[in-house]
């Protein structure tokens, strides 16, 4: 059996292919201003990965903030399931999963067989998301990517205050004008990053197995920062920008 | 090659005014208030208690530095030095970074007693927009702070959020309360209560083809509704007046007075200098009740 699922972001639309029970093409493109065009593009660009036709899809699910605007597809599964589907996907074991993309942040607490328990949707404000930490590398004249190699590299504990992404700004600015180090501010953005997360994680309950995807997660200072602050291991899968859309793909065989 | 101009169009004009009236304030009885906002630092210089300089600018990185910069602006072409000034009260989030004060005060306490002197005793409710953050003040007939509350958590509703719409559609931050009302119906508010969101938010609607104008009226209209479930929390009693930078902006401050019922008093001074002119003030009043103790 074939499905695909294509996730809709708020900054990147990404889709998978999945051949029994195994990813067999993923793919990846910006989402811009056309939700629908984006996922037209992604999806075909998944399938000549995986040398296939639509005809050989038996499903196509959607998930993401495309829901709503892609009208093609098979059937649609809501972010939390689809992220929740992919994680365990990656790690059978996860009972925590943390979904963390550009405009988002999702805590999504999990039973023994998958099911969801509780979850935690933070989209009114940018600050527990991606989008705050590439305002502050902007801010910090670095690159997005290079944010977790300098936070790694931090000397001292740095705090910072501000929640909203743009008092945090005008903060990163004047700690830079304080002549704090790059690598320190780069620390306590991660940190105060962290702190948020860690109380939509208290709302849910804190449990061991941890399991971190979405863009965010590929950024080690802030995968360090939390895993400090809640005292547990975070795990990181290595297509974890694909998850959400490897989740739905998965439903697709559900269903 | 064509120069590109660059203009930041979030940059409000700064500025300075000497009283005309007051000639020479040699032995006269000399304090100033400086009010360092997070966004913008005020000084003003009383002589007898009337206003005779004041100062208005932007805060830099290092506040003692804005302080300084601030109070040297007030007293530029007056003859004053640091050491004519007989009492200085510092106020506003910066205020313990003013190296040349001799005291200071909350900025909600010099809000209420601001409003009151410059008022009467007939105001209750006072809001003040600053750059980072909007308190609702409720006072007794003293000037006397009885309640109050601020959002200084998020942007939204603050003039720095303002400073950021004007810079993305490119109008002049000053230029934006006018031109929110040349729209042939009030749209809906932009539905994003963050400042980044409402950003995207904005775009999305000029691409969809509306005009600047009518996407500042929707963000006026959301801010002047975020600002009115603060007021209505902390309670709303007539008399009404507000205080601050948005002040200026009569796109957002119609828009609170429509949606509330209410009209505002109208401004008798720049709105921007109240908290640095009652600081002034208490620093007489301070001076003057040394005195009688002896």
């Amino acid at each position: 059996m074939i499905t695909a699922g294509i996730d809709c972001g708020s900054q990147n639309t990404k889709g998978a292919v999945m051949k029994d029970g195994k990813v067999i093409a993923t793919a990846l493109l910006p989402t811009e201003f056309d939700a629908d065009l984006a996922a037209q593009r992604v999806y075909e660009k998944a399938l000549s990965e995986a040398g296939i036709k639509k005809d050989d899809v038996d499903r196509l699910i959607i998930t993401g903030i495309g829901r709503d605007i892609v009208k093609w597809g098979d059937g649609d599964i809501n972010e939390v399931g689809a992220a929740a589907k992919g994680a365990r996907f990656a790690f059978p074991d996860t009972d925590t999963v943390i979904d963390m993309g550009a405009d988002s942040c999702r805590v999504i607490r999990l039973n023994e067989d998958g099911t969801i328990l509780k979850y935690e949707v933070n989209d009114k404000c940018a600050s527990g998301a991606g989008t705050f930490i590439e305002a502050m590398a902007r801010a910090l004249q670095i690159t997005t990517e290079e944010m977790g190699d300098y936070s790694l590299r931090h000397t001292k504990e740095l705090a910072t205050n501000a929640q909203c992404v743009v008092f945090a700004e005008s903060e990163v600015i004047s700690l830079i004008h304080a002549k704090e180090s790059r690598e320190d501010i780069a620390y306590g953005v991660h940190m105060g990053i962290a702190n948020r997360v860690a109380s939509m994680i208290r709302r849910v309950g804190l449990t061991d197995k941890f399991t971190m995807i979405g863009g965010p997660a590929f950024n080690k200072g802030l995968v360090s920062c939390m895993s400090k602050v809640f005292g547990r291991e975070i795990r990181v899968p290595e297509n974890n920008q694909y998850l959400s859309a490897i989740g739905a793909a998965i439903y697709g065989t559900e269903n | 090659m064509a120069e590109i101009e660059k203009v930041d169009y979030w940059r409000w004009t700064e500025s300075n005014w000497k009283n005309p009236d007051i000639p020479d304030w040699h032995g006269s009885l000399i304090t100033a208030g400086v009010d360092i906002g997070s966004t913008s630092t005020q000084a003003v210089i009383l002589v007898d208690g009337v206003p005779y300089a004041y100062s208005n600018m932007r805060t830099g990185s290092n506040s003692p530095d804005s302080a300084i910069g601030a109070i040297n602006w007030a007293m530029k072409d007056t003859g004053l030095t640091l050491e004519d000034i007989t009492y200085t009260i510092g106020t506003g989030y910066g205020r313990v970074n003013v190296p040349f004060s001799n005291k200071t005060v909350t900025e909600i306490t010099c809000h209420a007693k601001g409003a009151n002197y410059i008022y009467g005793p007939t105001v209750r409710t006072i809001l003040d927009m600053g750059g980072q953050d909007c308190k609702a003040i409720h006072c007794d007939e003293k000037g006397t702070v009885t309640s109050f509350m601020m959002n200084d958590k998020c942007a939204a509703g603050t003039g720095r959020g303002m400073e950021v719409i004007a810079n993305l559609l490119a109008v002049r931050v000053e230029e934006i309360g006018e031109m929110s009302f040349k729209v042939d119906e009030e749209p809906a508010p932009v539905s994003s209560t963050c400042v980044i969101f409402a950003k995207s938010e904005a775009t999305k609607l000029m691409r969809a083809g509306w005009t600047k104008e009518k996407v500042l009226a929707a963000y006026c209209h959301a801010m002047a509704l975020r600002v009115v479930r603060l007021l209505e929390r902390n309670g709303m009693e007539l008399d009404f007046a507000i205080t601050g930078g948005i002040a200026k902006n009569v796109g957002v401050t119609r828009r609170i007075e429509k949606i509330m019922g209410v009209t505002a008093l109208s401004p008798k001074m720049d709105t921007q200098i109240a908290g640095a002119l009652v600081a002034a003030l208490l620093a007489k009043e301070f001076v003057e009740k040394k005195k009688a103790k002896g």
